[in-house]
């Protein structure tokens, strides 16, 4: 009799009902940890549901009855709080403001913070170091301890003209340019560490090819540096527009003007007026949600990719 | 013309001396090796060449220019980096015309030139991928092509083939020969594989801690190494050293390694004399060896015994691990030896290879033609 070949006798052992039974174990053995998961991202979403269902629901029902009822009668639901907060409480016009002042702050702080983290990474001047070193130990200074100082800064500097279109002073307080140029400078330190281990993480290798092939530092910087980078600049990207379109403090602190205020700021006077009002507060507040959960989840993949390549790799 | 002249170049990093009064000619069409264990300066040396590094002291030229303060875009030389280094977010097409683009030079020639390349490293299939959807061969043949497009004065090689697996790495050594020899420029190429140097090289250049040791060709490294890191460095298996006395006068001459003696050839005796009672390092190739069972030994051998350690077995030879006393050696021998690991083998020394060094210096001894 021939003796038979261990490897072969592997391989028929593994019938599809073995492999099956195999990943049906592997599967229970998980389901303990899905399970809690699962439970605890519905117990998560579960207050923002109810807020989502109140804000279309009428004040009457809100007030008397859970948010729970409305499943019983979808009819019921109504557009008429966020037409209220639109039209009647200016929210399309903070809406705009929210925009106007978030994209110029995140545009800005990308191109500055690229700037000046290629030049950390990857060339050499005197005190590079040290700079680098003061840049990062702002990070622990508290936004809070900064505004008095700056908003005296703004005081002294508010150039009083009407800035052309957009609205607002040209500079100081109530101005748009004002509050770009004080996220940017808040912004900075963070952006300039992440992108700085970001690209001092991309082989030395492609920075000397890129040079022997006759480029510059400019067009190293935007042919091979940027193109590569777009994982820490879309994390970065998140991370500025979230902080900013959230920003309450420095807004109410700099933008003196009613007519320049986020959304943030009219939630907050909302509340004072309308404290009660659920359905117009609630629908506010999902207003102001929309725009950043679409950047989100646009960007979403890069996101941790972005933050692991800056943070790990430093 | 593209000679290149290394004329005492010195690199200092902080305080190490990476290199070290480093002098080198170059000549045009030649493919020379710049070899040694890691370390050494040789990469150093390369990147002085090319730019990407800045001199402490000497010159460079590449023909008459003296090239110490030009830009590495410049110097036209083209290098291929040891991780290939292409643009991940470029097409192969556009990895290769990025030079010439950078350049200005018009449309149509960038394209002539990167079919041209295409065609001579066999990938006019993967003009349109990205890197990441090549093999590692693959890679290093746009890295090449990238270099070749540039139509440089000089290659510049920084151990291309060090991520390649180790068939890939011998069918590419074979297929960088052929093109050396196809497109006529000058090779300036970085290994710490000697087999690599021997096998491609016009001329090898052996580094150690940032001096050159000695520049030639590999056989001529091979048969006269001038020290006894050469002699160590250059050959696998490695030369087998033994701490040696020469003892006795002139017919009586031989080297006594205490567990054993070998007679000092007629040839040789001159060369000792001024070492008599003296301690010399004697130096013998595994493949100078033999086993006088299935070998005819040589006019000059010498008869050792020894205890076999370990055998390996590659097929075409057999490797033994031998121990003469307690001092360990190694032999090539021909596959039809009977010896196994635990016997008492007799091998033969060919005494007419044999290396001397001097034990101070490590310098050879009597360098001379081996016939």
């Amino acid at each position: 009799m021939a003796r038979r070949n261990p490897s072969t006798t592997a391989v028929a052992a593994s019938s599809p009902f073995t492999l099956a039974l195999q990943t049906a174990r592997r599967l229970a053995g998980r389901m303990p940890l899905h399970l809690a998961l699962i439970g605890l991202m519905v117990l998560w979403s579960i207050p923002t549901i109810a807020l989502l269902v109140s804000s279309f629901r009428e004040a009457t029902a809100i007030a008397s009855s859970g948010w729970w009822n409305a499943i019983k009668n979808p009819f019921a639901l109504t557009v008429e709080n966020y037409q209220t907060v639109l039209e009647k409480q200016g929210m399309a016009r903070a809406f705009f403001n929210s925009v106007i002042i978030t994209v110029p702050s995140t545009a800005l702080v990308i191109l500055v913070a690229a700037w000046a983290a290629y030049a950390f990474a990857w060339m050499r001047f005197p005190a590079r170091n040290l700079l680098f070193l003061l840049m990062v130990a702002l990070l622990v200074v508290p936004v809070q301890m900064t505004l008095i100082p700056v908003l005296r800064l703004y005081t002294d500097l508010t150039v009083d003209a009407q800035l052309p279109i957009l609205g607002g002073r040209v500079f100081g307080t109530s101005s748009y340019v004002g509050i770009w140029l004080a996220h940017t400078a808040y912004g900075l330190p963070f952006a300039i560490y992440l992108l700085r281990n970001f690209f001092g993480s991309l082989p030395r290798d492609l920075f000397e090819s890129a040079y022997l092939d006759g480029a510059s530092d400019l067009r190293v910087f935007f042919r091979i540096v940027l193109p590569l980078s777009m994982p820490a600049i879309s994390a970065l990207a998140i991370f500025q527009f979230l902080w900013v379109w959230n920003d309450l403090l420095v807004a109410l602190i700099l933008l003196g003007d009613p007519d320049l205020a986020p959304m943030t700021l009219k939630i907050s006077n909302l509340v004072s007026s309308f404290g009660t009002n659920y359905q117009v507060l609630t629908s506010a507040a999902f207003i102001s949600m929309a725009l950043p959960l679409v950047i989100f989840f646009a960007l979403q993949r890069y996101f941790v990719q972005g933050i692991l390549a800056g943070a790990v790799k430093g | 013309m593209a000679t290149v002249t290394y004329d005492h170049v010195t690199k200092r990093f902080d305080t190490v001396l990476a290199v070290n009064d480093f002098n080198l000619e170059i000549s045009d069409k030649e493919f020379l090796v710049l070899v040694g264990p890691s370390g050494c300066g040789k990469s150093t040396a390369l990147r002085l060449l090319a730019g990407l590094e800045e001199i402490t002291e000497g010159k460079i030229y590449i023909g008459d220019r003296l090239v110490n303060h030009v830009p590495a875009k410049d110097r036209d030389i083209a290098m291929v980096f040891q991780s290939y280094a292409l643009y991940p977010h470029m097409s192969v097409h556009d990895n290769m015309a990025f030079g010439l683009t950078l350049r200005k030079v018009p449309k149509e020639e960038i394209g002539r030139r990167v079919r041209e390349a295409a065609q001579v490293l066999g990938i006019e299939d993967l003009l349109k991928r990205k890197p990441r959807q090549l093999s590692g061969g693959q890679r290093q043949r746009v890295a090449l092509g990238r270099a070749i497009v540039r139509d440089p004065a000089a290659f510049l090689l920084d151990e291309p083939l060090s991520n390649l697996d180790a068939k890939l790495r011998v069918q590419t050594r074979a297929e960088l020969s052929k093109l050396h020899q196809r497109l006529g420029t000058t090779f300036i190429y970085v290994t710490h594989d000697q087999v690599e140097a021997m096998t491609m090289a016009t001329r090898i250049a052996v580094m150690k801690d940032g001096l050159l040791q000695q520049v030639g060709a590999p056989q001529e490294l091979y048969d006269r190494p001038s020290n006894v890191f050469v002699a160590g460095f250059i050959g696998s298996p490695a030369m087998n050293f033994f701490q040696a006395r020469v003892k006795g006068q002139r017919e009586e001459m031989h080297l006594d390694i205490d567990s054993f003696q070998v007679p000092v050839p007629a040839s040789w005796v001159d060369d000792l004399l001024p070492y008599a009672g003296k301690e010399v390092i004697f130096g013998m190739r595994p493949e100078n060896i033999c086993d006088p069972d299935c070998q005819p030994p040589s006019t000059d051998a010498a008869p050792v015994t020894a205890m076999v350690d370990v055998t390996e077995v590659m097929g075409s030879e057999v490797f033994l691990h031998l121990m003469a006393d307690g001092k360990p050696f190694m032999a090539r021998v021909d596959p039809r030896t009977k010896a196994r690991p635990g016997q008492e083998i007799r091998v033969e020394f060919d005494m007419a290879r044999m290396h001397v060094f001097a034990s101070e210096t490590e310098e050879a001894i009597g360098l001379r033609e081996m016939r």
